[in-house]
């Protein structure tokens, strides 16, 4: 019993995380990126419209952040439920 | 030194590279053959693995859809670097644990089902054959370009030298010319941009040139003028945003299809443990996205660059435009390719380019400038290939740019017919049709199906059956909507049965296929499509092309109906799904 309730507890520490993680993802390309494109790119960075920048730049460099982001937070979760690889 | 003769030193040295890469890392077992042996480096996997994903239609194409479309290619900027996220936090750490060689062979064990593993090795086959034709027509177009040879001799090129490493080396012998062919094609993506950027705004990293002041004088910022001078020329603004509802479901189809991409997930079984598949997920995305986030530099440089050259002065003066007798150098080597195209529709000698299909602004240009049609014709290719020299960069550049594109389309179409001949190899014919062949004989079957593979795919780049504009749409879709939610609900939904995959895989993949041919023609065959393939008549104004995301959710939603209403899977496989979900048993 104690072997699956740490299981699903784990599983349920990889979903939270997980979660967090698309969300972020849908804000940065879907709302930032198309859905509010018109309103930020009243916003300016640099040369660039802000919303454009999102959906031609700003993306695909915080998807890269979350990657990593996540593949750091579920190491220590693997060690903290004493699940991790060698 | 002459160009021609540098570029084929160049070039023929990335394939000696090839060559003494394929004999070192050959394959001895079915293991190193189908999965490299599971002991890459995962972040020589994430090189690997980015030249797998990008071919010749990263490299060579679309920053020239970036620089005609502006801000409408997002999508296909977005869609095909989130997918990453989807695969690395979906799918490919569970796919990693499962431990075993192919992506059908996981869709069989947690479907406990021979017949749901057929139909992913047909989802895979399709997917993979299509797009393996646009990639060796790829390689034909980018030999005969270069090199001055036919399109044909140039794709027996490409078919003798990926047989020798493919057939040879296995996934073992592609990796490792994949992480060479990555680091070939990034130098000649970017150093071409790099130079552009500081002629252009004097900024170094050509994402931060995009975005800055020009250098001519003007204080103006890059996009704003770009804006200015294309709505000046009757086209759209640059950085405006029409039809918002595509952009976000196409987004959404190619983040989909991405992650379902079969010869992309595979690469994830090629390294030693569940957290390094995360991590080189990450590794993976980083190296796409230098080149991914270079391109809409290259597209919005090159766009203005462009203009500038026709259009050096005001527009509507006569003087404003060039002269076609003083046109450069650059625009006089493209002509000669046909990819650019000039006719002198007014007899003025002087090069007009503008958007004549703007009937309001035509007849304004015609009445009050005297033009009389837009005489310029430009490949969107141009835009990547022809940029060492707009640049006025030296010849070993453009060599350079030779063999990055000649490496794009053959990483790429090494990791699917990889792919391929693993679906035949191990799926049917060891998991399906003869399960007791020895480690020796599949081994040679998968050589064999690799061989048939090659020749098939050949065959297909030289005969494209008349769809081959069309093959991205269909791959993507036909990803989205069967593999990847059967994938997905088999690592999440421990309650997802036999019965709810199959109904889901054969309810996405058959209105998928059913939308596409509707508008497109059965089979893609010219003139039967049921409905003329525009706006008006898309059902709720959904393009074609983005469908995939609606597959998707039919295949979710049929198999969640399916599964409620029939048995829950047996308890071991119930077992299977908790065991893949752990890194290690605790």
């Amino acid at each position: 019993m104690e072997h699956s309730s740490n299981r699903a507890d784990y599983w349920r520490a990889n979903l939270k995380v997980l979660f967090g993680c698309l969300v972020v993802w849908f804000l940065v390309s879907y709302v930032f990126g198309i859905l509010l494109v018109d309103t930020l790119n009243q916003i300016s960075l640099g040369g660039y419209p802000l919303g454009f920048w999102f959906a031609q730049q700003g993306s695909i460099f915080t998807f890269v952040v979350l990657i990593f982001f996540y593949a750091w937070r579920m190491n220590a979760i693997d060690k903290k439920f004493g699940v991790a690889e060698d | 030194m002459d160009l021609q003769t540098l570029i084929y030193l160049v070039v023929g040295a990335t394939f000696v590279l090839y060559f003494i890469l394929a004999i070192v890392a050959r394959a001895g077992t079915t293991s190193e053959f189908y999965v490299a042996g599971k002991g890459i480096n995962p972040v020589l996997n994430g090189m690997a693995t980015a030249a797998d994903w990008m071919s010749a239609a990263s490299f060579i194409s679309m920053a020239g859809l970036i620089a005609f479309n502006g801000y409408s290619a997002s999508a296909y900027l977005m869609g095909w670097t989130g997918g990453y996220v989807l695969l690395a936090m979906l799918l490919a750490p569970y796919l990693r644990k499962f431990g075993k060689f192919t992506v059908p062979e996981f869709i069989g064990d947690r479907f406990y089902s021979k017949t749901a593993r057929v139909i992913a090795v047909i989802a895979l086959l399709v997917i993979s054959l299509t797009y393996v034709i646009g990639q060796m027509k790829g390689v034909g177009v980018a030999f005969s370009r270069f090199l001055e040879t036919s399109v044909e001799v140039g794709l027996f090129a490409g078919m003798g030298i990926v047989f020798v490493y493919a057939v040879l080396g296995g996934m073992k012998g592609i990796t490792y010319t994949q992480i060479a062919q990555y680091v070939i094609m990034i130098f000649a993506y970017t150093v071409p941009a790099i130079f552009i950027s500081l002629q252009l705004t004097g900024h170094f990293l050509p994402q931060i040139g995009t975005g800055a002041e020009l250098t001519d004088g003007s204080n103006q910022y890059l996009l704003q003028k770009l804006d200015m001078i294309l709505v000046d020329l009757g086209f759209a603004e640059y950085t405006g945003t029409p039809d918002l509802m595509n952009t976000f479901l196409l987004t959404l189809a190619l983040m989909i299809g991405t992650a379902g991409l079969p010869h992309v997930l595979v690469r994830f079984f090629t390294v030693p443990r569940v957290r390094d598949a995360r991590k080189s997920a990450g590794w993976t995305l980083l190296f796409i996205a230098i080149l991914y986030t270079t391109a809409p530099a290259v597209g919005a440089m090159a766009i203005w660059n462009t203009l500038k050259t026709v259009q050096p002065g005001a527009i509507g003066a006569e003087e404003g435009n060039l002269l076609y007798e003083e046109r450069p150098q650059w625009f006089k080597n493209w002509e000669t390719t046909g990819l650019l195209k000039f006719e002198d529709k007014n007899d003025d000698g002087r090069i007009q380019y503008y958007n004549d299909n703007n009937e309001e602004f035509a007849a304004m240009a015609e009445a009050e400038y005297g033009w009389e049609g837009n005489e310029l014709y430009v490949d969107r290719d141009i835009m990547v290939l022809a940029n060492p020299e707009i640049a006025k960069l030296p010849n070993w550049v453009i060599a350079l740019i030779a063999a990055g594109g000649i490496a794009a389309a053959l990483s790429t179409a090494a990791g699917l017919l990889l792919a391929i001949s693993s679906a035949i190899s191990h799926d049917l014919l060891k998991g399906v049709i003869k399960p007791d062949i020895s480690e020796k004989g599949e081994l040679m079957a998968g050589r064999i199906s690799m061989t048939v593979a090659i020749i098939i795919a050949g065959y297909l780049g030289l005969n494209p059956p008349g769809f081959a504009a069309q093959v991205v749409a269909l791959a993507f879709g036909l990803a989205a909507s069967s593999l990847f939610p059967a994938l997905m609900m088999g690592i999440f939904s421990k309650r997802m049965n036999k019965q709810g995959a199959i109904a889901g895989m054969l309810a996405g993949l058959t209105i998928t296929l059913l939308y596409i041919f509707w508008y497109k023609g059965w089979f893609f065959i010219p003139g039967t499509n049921m409905l003329p393939d525009n706006a008006d008549n898309w059902l709720f104004g959904i393009n074609p092309t983005s469908f995939g995301a609606i597959g998707a959710a039919v295949n979710f939603i049929v198999a969640i109906l399916v599964a409620k209403m029939t048995t829950p899977p047996p308890a071991e496989i119930q077992e299977l799904v908790e065991d893949v979900r752990v890194p290690r048993a605790s």
